[in-house]
């Protein structure tokens, strides 16, 4: 595979968690838990959306076949989408969307502080802008996660099963494959696994204060990175890209 | 848009007969001089009943109109549009957070508002009651929706509360960009494919009239705003809002090559008013007695809404307690 490509491929998995994320976050508006929190997730929606069009306009310039950040994001299938199952988990409770946010965010935040150092110039300038976004993520995500799991007995209860739900898809972020490893050797990428035992530290730090459990060993969900998907995802995508699929070539 | 409550009566005006006339007078006096009346300052209990009327009303609406929005926005088109479209909604739920402050400051809680309009004793804007069924229905609301509300806030921001006219400032800024990127969406879809064009006719057959109603009955059939204009509350008269956007509108959707669905419609070379056929008020009736299209699933959406909601407000009650628990512990055994 040429550095090319993989540079392609690489910036396409990072359009696509921050696009489902992003559309997730959509899901919510208008159903917080409270007005202020609705537009707490509306800034989460718009930072990620705001990623996903920075990573999807660098992978049309990298292709140079006169693609779009709207082609790639409404006009590939499920199988062509490279995003982390995590993200596209449904957003379920208030629980489970805020937890699967601490958990992904908790990830995101030193891969972009590591990638904001990144050979590929481009990748580094969106990385150092989505560094400052991530942190507010992790801030606002592990203080929920902490009220709700030191809050009432259901409100515990519903945090212990939103770990259940989305540990098995925490595995995948560490993988590497062909990709990552030669653009890890150039230097333009991030070597998931080392990454690893901060993410774990600051999910354990959050998990202590909230009273929450981590589960022991559990058989970890693989995937998304190569296209193979949850069900979710084409769901997902049916409504997302219903406008572009059913009329195309139109301009909106 | 939301002023649909200066149109209302006053239900218990029974109180204010009691009211010290030189305190009255005094008030009276401030407002035709053009000063603003704060939070601290007297007021006469009906001033004060109308505007918690008035405000949270425009804070329901604000809140209530996420929805026809929200309706499009996992479907929204493009990045950029869905972008918008968010941060637009986004911008709804401040409006009504502003609102919602600015009426707790004539002494209503925010909680009691919101059980009032979760209960059905609040209104809030008719026009949120169609429902969104194409996309260009988001270029609709924008040019017409907000630009019928732009019509009727901007006097706002001179209204003789200070809280108000303050919030209304902020609020009708972010309006005025609103609009714009409605007329954008608009134009996009009029010179689009002959899909996109019928979409935008669509979306204008059904958005124009609701959006000519949102300035009320006409003046003959309006006897309750004469006490808000002396109150400096409203400025303008509704048929007088509802000529001008009138008039601001018709040549814009002659820019966009779109026809508004009024046969009757005409340019009075006197006058220099585009003048609007018959409005069908039996239909604006229906809508506020709750059998719009949609009155049921905006309030239901709304109640579903909060009551899921609810185990969060209690965990993050409950967290905030042991918190300050855990903290008068701490300064005690130190």
């Amino acid at each position: 595979m040429s550095v090319q490509q993989a540079l392609i491929d690489y910036s396409l998995r990072l359009a696509d968690n921050a696009n489902v994320l992003g559309h997730r976050f959509c899901e919510w508006s208008g159903k917080g838990p409270m007005l202020e929190e609705d537009l707490a997730l509306s800034n989460l929606g718009l930072d990620l959306l705001g990623q996903a069009r920075s990573f999807y306009s660098y992978a049309a310039e990298l292709k140079g076949d006169g693609c779009t950040e709207d082609d790639l994001a409404f006009l590939r299938d499920a199988n062509e989408y490279k995003n982390l199952l995590l993200v596209e988990m449904p957003n379920g409770d208030f629980a489970v969307t805020m937890l699967r946010h601490l958990l992904f965010s908790a990830y995101y935040l030193p891969f972009f502080v590591a990638l904001s150092q990144s050979n590929d110039k481009t990748l580094a300038a969106i990385a150092a802008k989505a560094e400052r976004e991530m942190a507010y993520h992790l801030r606002h995500s592990a203080e929920w996660v902490i009220r709700l799991g030191d809050g009432t007995e259901d409100s515990l209860k519903r945090m212990q099963d939103a770990i259940m739900v989305l540990w098995p898809y925490t595995g995948e972020m560490f993988e590497s494959d062909e990709i990552d490893q030669q653009l890890v050797d150039a230097g333009v990428a991030i070597d998931p696994e080392s990454l690893r035992e901060q993410w774990h530290a600051t999910i354990n730090e959050v998990f202590q204060r909230a009273g929450l459990v981590e589960p022991e060993s559990v058989w970890m969900q693989t995937g998304g990175r190569t296209g193979v998907h949850t069900e979710h995802l084409g769901f997902m995508l049916a409504e997302m890209q219903f406008l572009q699929r059913s009329y195309p070539g139109a301009e909106w | 848009m939301y002023t649909q409550a200066l149109n209302d009566k006053d239900p218990s005006p029974a109180e204010d007969t009691i009211e010290d006339p030189v305190l009255a007078e005094r008030f009276q006096s401030r407002i035709d001089q053009e000063l603003r009346i704060e939070a601290n300052d007297w007021m006469p209990a009906a001033y004060r009943r109308t505007l918690q009327r008035q405000i949270a009303q425009h804070a329901h609406s604000e809140v209530i109109g996420m929805q026809p929005e929200g309706n499009w926005l996992t479907r929204a088109p493009t990045l950029k549009r869905k972008a918008i479209l968010l941060a637009k909604i986004q911008d709804e739920a401040g409006h009504g957070l502003y609102l919602y402050s600015a009426a707790e400051t004539l002494g209503i809680s925010r909680e009691e508002m919101e059980s009032q309009l979760l209960t059905g004793k609040a209104r809030y804007s008719s026009i949120f009651n169609y429902p969104t069924l194409n996309w260009a229905d988001m270029g609709a609301i924008g040019w017409l929706v907000d630009g019928a509300a732009i019509m009727n806030q901007v006097p706002l921001c001179r209204c003789s509360y200070g809280p108000y006219a303050r919030a209304m400032v902020r609020v009708c800024k972010e309006e005025s960009f609103h609009q714009r990127q409605g007329y954008d969406i608009m134009t996009q879809m009029a010179k689009g494919t002959a899909a996109q064009k019928a979409m935008a006719q669509d979306a204008l057959n059904r958005t124009w009239w609701p959006s000519i109603m949102m300035f009320g009955p006409h003046d003959s059939d309006s006897s309750h705003s004469e006490q808000s204009m002396a109150w400096k509350i409203k400025r303008f008269s509704n048929d007088d809002l509802r000529q001008k956007f009138i008039n601001a509108t018709v040549p814009q959707a002659e820019y966009l090559g779109l026809t508004i669905p009024d046969p009757d419609l005409k340019f009075n070379e006197e006058t220099g008013n585009w003048e609007s056929g018959p409005i069908d008020w039996d239909e604006f009736k229906q809508v506020l007695a709750g059998n719009g299209p949609c009155n049921h699933l905006r309030l239901s959406t709304r109640q579903r809404a909060v009551a899921e909601g609810e185990w969060v407000r209690e965990a993050a009650a409950a967290h905030a307690a042991k918190q300050s628990a855990r903290a008068t512990n701490k300064e005690e055994a130190a």
